[in-house]
């Protein structure tokens, strides 16, 4: 077991590698420097400024120098500038500066340290997920178990009809709906509207009425998605034959559904939901941005609009590690439920 | 509990019952007009085809038929209360404590998440109230009871940790929890090998004793019902055609149909050229195709027109014996005891010069320790064919015997040159093929060496015309010039597997199982094969198909002087056919001889073992009883020295514990006939033949 944790993080780290290096030379274009140079110089700058703009703060270096000492495995540049300055990529009496020695950069929009801001929003943001799975993962696995447990009735088709609407609406269209529903008066003339359609007081002063529509509008969309698979594996697991050996054993229904069926049954659901995390990454960039909510996704936006390269690489190192930490949970997590994997 | 235990009249009492499944087309009649009765301590044995209807039955008599079935006639009373009507909850009550079923795959009836001692100790925390620590104590002794070794760690242990026969076990251990005073059986060891189902049956057969349970008993082989039932039913397409004691339909058979299957199956005396098996003409029909009148009808040898078609046949009492019934017009007018017709004895063709040579051949494996994790910690070998040597002649039928783990299907493998030997050689008119891979074999070789396999519902392309997938193989072994005379070429080969022509145009979905069984044949001789490996090829099909597709083989060889190999685990069928015989054990070839010389004393120990666990449809036969204990070893972890001294029961008689330490060396007891053991020639001339046939 230890080997295999062992071996997963190594090819853990290997992906991660490779991912960052895509967004760094992505980020790293040169229009995207020169656009860099225009916005933190002069927006009349010419061509030969920005060159050495950009030459003087180490960004036409070669690409894999210019990772490796983000990275921090490196040494990060000296140079002296064509204005007779020098610039160095470190603080002083430091080397080697980079991810990996804490030295996030500094991000152009917010005008902080991107390591502040990226722990902070991500708190934010992690308490902001962690309801939507108090909301999502119970609901949807009662839903698919109430719809599985006899397929083809009439509990399993209406609620199988609800969690397919709800997969089949997007967080943008259900966000805008429950809006106009409940946060507003436009829909429906509340005396006082229920719930508040902006969620930006939330950062300060999270409470239920603040914290509702966002919550649900993520959830919605998987739970749907979820619920599908847990009645999928549970109708699976009601055909099984163990399942008959134990209704001709005297063993009654709800103890069937409750002791035999629903480990069985949970087994494939789990995979999903670990996967459903990269999923809500997503859809938290949609609905922070709709509801103003400003945690991670709201910074991502906001640090791909305005062209802000330390913000966003240290955005998607932080996503490539959320998911790929998912992934290894589940694995192990799967290990542990399925009796037949664990004991090889 | 204790009142209804006091009841003594029949346990169970199934009057005209009928059992339909409901499909959105139509009703399709699974059971019809079906009477049973079962006496305390009584075992009935129903006997089929697989689609007769006899698990409807079982199902039905559990009242779990699930979404489309039900039952719509008749009556099933269990200790005279009537079932059809009962409450949820009090069909909740009986089951698991008054009935118990044991199913046909143990592995997929227990729950693969949970703990065995929890799943036992559930029946009677269910039925009794007990608490937890009462009823895993009960648990305790009932896995006891069932003979499996440390019941203690068993009990803490998941399902699949544990061998086919050792879950098998475990499943009848769950049907006993309750002492229940009526136990179903389906099938419960068509998934195990012949000698673990031995001991599964012998278990069975004492615990019914013991606990003086009546028993229903599910099973398509009549051997295996003789050994264990008081009373018989035979069906055939969702009706009981006849039923009685078991002496009486086996001794004085009162059905067409019953005879018809007697025929077909192998029994010790039936000789493929003097006397061979007679195969029952047709096909089973589909249930919404059935015909007027008797279901047995068209394939029927008294049919009589206008009369067996025209009317609705009922169960009629054979006079003379106790309670035993027929549903035939004109079992009163046949002759039951004239013999077949025989259609014509065959001229056995004589052996010809040797095709095949296995010199010293090995096939070792490598695997990892741990599969999941990690490529690291020590790598195991498994020895899956240990030195096998023999010669197999044109136009002889060599058949391997072993049950599974064995390396039969390993040496096929390599034989195919689908797996290259480890070490030693094959020949093939003394050209070595065992070390070229398929991929480098030419034409010729591939041709001549083809192979018949187990299962036809698999090996056929599911989107390819018959005829297609036959030409297709006359393309890679390079026959014929172009389509046309491919086309001609692929009739033929329909002609000689006994295909309509028309066939040629179907899928492999419009076909039977006997039928894809032919077209996988004439695949096999599409190259004019000279040896043929015969991969269990009638093991996945019906008693009475069983018949007519090894009567084909025969006749093919017969005609093209093949060398076939025979691989089955089915010792009936192997003394049917085989010229010689090879008996293999975990990977060594313990003993090899001409049929007659390893279906008679002396034998190998396991030779003996598995001669007694092959159950034989015949009242006539004596069979010695010897039930080996435990499972198979694992191939991964063979025991040391002898690698049938685990359970080998001569064992003691050997002085110095030998077996144990040391492989026995092959040794020739006479002309052709080698046995590895380390028993001398005295104690091999002790033993008593297993099957013995009473004079008639």
């Amino acid at each position: 077991m230890g080997l295999f944790i062992l071996r997963r993080v190594g090819v853990m780290i290997l992906t991660a590698l490779c991912l960052t290096f895509i967004v760094f030379w992505l980020t790293n274009l040169y229009p995207n420097l020169e656009k860099l140079a225009k916005t933190q110089g002069n927006f009349r700058m010419s061509d030969e400024a920005v060159t050495s703009y950009l030459t003087n703060r180490g960004y036409t270096q070669s690409l894999p120098v210019k990772y490796g000492q983000w990275l921090g495995v490196l040494p990060g540049y000296v140079i002296e500038g064509s204005d007779g300055e020098t610039r160095s990529r470190c603080e002083e009496g430091k080397t080697f500066c980079g991810i990996i020695q804490g030295d996030w950069g500094y991000s152009t929009v917010f005008q902080d340290e991107v390591s502040t801001i990226v722990a902070k929003r991500l708190g934010v943001t992690g308490f902001l997920m962690l309801w939507v799975m108090i909301v999502m993962v119970p609901g949807a696995l009662i839903i698919g178990v109430l719809a599985g447990m006899r397929e083809g009735s009439g509990t399993d088709r209406s609620l199988s009809t609800v969690s397919i609407l709800s997969t089949a609406t997007p967080e943008y269209v259900s966000g805008v709906i429950l809006i106009a529903l409940l946060g507003t008066k436009a829909v429906i003339d509340w005396d006082t509207v229920p719930f508040k359609g902006s969620a930006t007081s939330a950062i300060d002063d999270p409470n239920f009425w603040n914290m509702f529509l966002p919550v649900i509008t993520i959830a919605l969309y998987g739970m749907g998605y979820i619920a599908r698979m847990t009645r999928a594996s549970m109708t699976e697991v009601m055909t099984a034959q163990y399942i008959r050996t134990a209704r001709l054993k005297g063993v009654s229904f709800p103890k069937i559904v409750m002791r035999h069926a629903l480990r069985n049954a949970l087994i494939a659901p789990f995979t999903v939901i670990m996967l459903q995390f990269p999923w809500l990454l997503n859809g938290v960039v949609i609905v922070e941005t709709l509801f103003q909510y400003k945690g991670f996704g709201f910074a991502l936006v906001n640090a791909a609009s305005n062209n802000d390269i330390e913000l966003l690489l240290g955005v998607s190192i932080v996503s490539v590690f959320v998911v790929l930490i998912t992934q290894l949970i589940s694995d192990i997590g799967y290990v542990f439920l399925n009796p037949r994997i664990r004991i090889s | 509990m204790t009142t209804e235990n006091k009841y003594d009249g029949p346990i169970l009492e199934i009057d005209k019952l009928s059992i339909s499944f409901f499909t959105r087309l139509r009703e399709i009649p699974a059971v019809m007009d079906f009477s049973a009765k079962i006496m305390p301590g009584e075992a009935l044995g129903v006997v089929g085809e697989s689609g007769c209807g006899k698990s409807t039955v079982a199902l039905g008599v559990m009242q779990d038929l699930g979404v489309n079935g039900r039952i719509v006639g008749g009556s099933i009373k269990f200790k005279g209360e009537e079932m059809n009507t009962m409450t949820p909850e009090r069909l909740r009550d009986i089951r698991g404590s008054q009935i118990a079923m044991i199913y046909q795959e143990p592995m997929a009836s227990l729950n693969p998440a949970m703990r065995i001692g929890k799943q036992l100790a559930e029946v009677p925390m269910i039925h009794e109230g007990i608490s937890e620590s009462e009823a895993m104590k009960r648990a305790l002794e009932v896995v006891t009871d069932v003979k499996l070794p440390d019941p203690a760690r068993i009990l803490k242990s998941f399902p699949h940790q544990l061998s086919g026969g050792q879950q098998q076990r475990i499943v009848i251990a769950m049907a006993l929890m309750s002492k229940p005073s009526l136990l179903i059986l389906d099938e419960p060891t068509t998934a195990l090998d012949v000698t673990v189902e031995a001991a599964v049956v012998e278990l069975v057969k004492d615990l019914g004793k013991k606990y003086g349970t009546s028993m229903l008993f599910i099973s398509h082989n009549l051997g295996l019902v003789l050994e264990t039932c008081d009373r018989i039913c035979v069906m055939y397409s969702g009706e009981a055609v006849e039923r009685g004691s078991i002496d009486d339909v086996f001794d004085e058979m009162q059905h067409p149909y019953t005879q018809a299957l007697f025929r077909s199956i192998p029994l010790p005396g039936a000789d493929k050229n003097a006397r061979p098996l007679i195969a029952i003409p047709g096909n089973f029909p589909l249930p919404h195709e059935r015909p007027e009148g008797c279901n047995f009808g068209p394939r029927c040898d008294y049919f009589e027109e206008g009369r067996c078609d025209s009317q609705v046949i009922t169960m009629e009492k054979v006079s003379g014996n106790d309670r035993h019934e027929s549903r035939c017009l004109k079992f009163k007018e046949i002759d039951w005891d004239a013999p077949p017709q025989v259609a014509e004895t065959k001229e056995k063709a004589p052996p010809g010069q040797v095709v095949l040579k296995m010199d010293n051949l090995k096939k070792y494996y490598e695997v990892a320790a741990n599969a999941l994790f990690g490529s690291g910690g020590e790598r195991k070998v498994v020895k899956a064919n240990e030195t096998l040597s023999f010669e197999a002649r044109e136009s002889e039928t060599l058949a391997i015997v072993g049950e599974s783990g064995c390396g039969k299907s390993t040496f096929a493998k390599v034989l195919m040159g689908l797996e290259t030997a480890t070490e030693g050689e094959i020949l093939l008119d003394n050209k070595s093929i065992g070390n070229i891979p398929i991929e480098q074999r030419d034409t010729k070789t591939i041709a001549d060496v083809q192979m018949v396999f187990q299962n036809p519902f698999d090996t056929l392309n599911p989107s390819m015309t018959v005829g297609r997938q036959i030409m297709r193989a006359l393309e890679i072994f390079k026959v014929g010039n172009n389509d046309a005379e491919r086309r001609t070429r692929m009739l033929e080969l329909l002609d000689l597997v006994k295909l309509p022509r028309a066939f040629a145009d179907r899928m492999p979905r419009q076909l039977s199982g006997g039928q894809k069984q032919r077209v996988g044949i004439a695949r096999a001789f599409a190259g004019d094969a000279r040896i043929v490996v015969a991969d269990e090829p009638v093991s996945a099909l019906d008693v009475s198909v069983q018949a007519a597709v090894t009567d084909l083989l025969m006749e093919i060889q017969r005609e093209h002087k093949t060398t076939l190999l025979f691989i089955s685990h089915d010792l009936s069928i192997v003394r049917y056919l085989s010229d010689r015989v090879m008996v293999m054990y975990l990977g060594h070839v313990v003993e090899l001889g001409t049929t007659d010389q390893v279906f008679a004393p002396p034998y190998h120990p396991y030779t003996e073992a598995l001669l007694s666990a092959v159950p034989i449809a015949d009242t006539s036969v004596k069979k010695k009883h010897i039930v080996l204990e435990g499972d198979i070893p694992s191939a991964m972890n063979p025991p040391t020295g002898c690698p049938f001294q685990t359970r080998c029961r001569w064992k003691d008689k050997v002085a110095g514990g030998l077996c144990e330490k040391e492989v026995p060396v092959t040794r020739t007891l006479a002309e052709g006939h080698q046995v590895k053991c380390h028993l001398t020639d005295e104690q091999m001339t002790e033993m008593e033949p297993v099957i013995e046939v009473a004079a008639e």
